[in-house]
């Protein structure tokens, strides 16, 4: 294929909570700038802010790559840290194993594997308990939904 | 409704300025947790909460919430409304509690994301 995909990445540092959300951020900005639709950046974004906030919340660090594909935004997000024991329990609504610290900052309500899910059109999950986590989402353009 | 007539209805004080206070604004969203805010949300709505760190912003930035009301005359720190500055989101603080902010709201004719408050 002669289109070169468009790629980023950036760092997350875990419990700086300080800085939460900056790549997310930049996503949306990026998104916006190159013109998206609205609606499908404000998909994104979501769905980047909830990786981004496990990451802060759960790892020691990690990455965030996004990507723009011809058939749509593809994100990965790689930490180091505790990993997920069981991800089908981690994917239940409601399920969360955040602290207190977290929860006070209005997050940690077990909602954030399924709103990945909810504002994506692939969500793969694969980790390594004590290794890290990586996870990886594809958003369809809405070009792509409506001629599928 | 405008901007300009919720801070009336809500006795509120804006945060930051200039603002544009005829700002339109038709639905509205009550929450604590940013979670609910994060899946529940449909964008172009004010939000009245009771947290005030930096996430609130951040949230609202994500889901395009176009302004938020802080409740119990709570205000955040500096850095937190210069983050909402940047960010282009007007911040409102009123002194009423949650129940009653929210209720001003509905009988004026704000809706919640559902379109209806019946």
């Amino acid at each position: 294929m002669a289109e070169r995909a468009l790629e980023w990445e950036y760092e997350i540092e875990g419990k700086d909570f300080r800085n939460a959300g900056k790549v997310s951020s930049k996503v949306k900005e990026i998104m916006k700038e190159l013109g998206f639709d609205p609606d499908f950046v404000r998909g994104v974004a979501i769905a980047s802010y909830e990786a981004e906030m496990n990451v802060v919340c759960h790892a020691e660090k990690g990455t965030l790559q996004f990507a723009i594909l011809p058939e749509g935004l593809k994100i990965v997000v790689k930490d180091r840290g505790p990993g997920i024991p069981d991800i089908n329990l981690a994917m239940q609504e409601g399920y969360s194993t955040a602290s207190l610290e977290i929860r006070e900052m209005g997050f940690g309500a077990g909602m954030g594997l399924p709103n990945m899910k909810k504002n994506t059109d692939e969500l793969n999950i694969v980790s390594t308990v004590g290794e890290g986590t990586v996870v990886e989402m594809l958003i369809r353009s809405p070009r792509f939904r409506q001629g599928s | 409704m405008q901007l300009w007539e919720i801070k009336g209805i809500l006795e509120a004080e804006v945060l930051w300025e200039p603002v544009d206070l005829q700002l339109e604004i038709e639905t509205a969203e009550a929450a604590d947790l940013m979670s609910d805010v994060l899946t529940q949300s449909i964008g172009g709505e004010l939000l009245v909460t009771g947290l005030i760190n930096s996430h609130v912003i951040r949230t609202a930035e994500m889901v395009d919430i176009k302004a938020i009301t802080f409740i119990h005359g709570k205000k955040p720190d500096e850095k937190t409304i210069a983050l909402a500055k940047q960010k282009g989101i007007p911040l409102l603080t009123t002194k009423l509690f949650l129940f009653e902010a929210c209720a001003r709201l509905a009988m004026r004719g704000l809706t919640g994301s559902s379109g209806t408050i019946w």
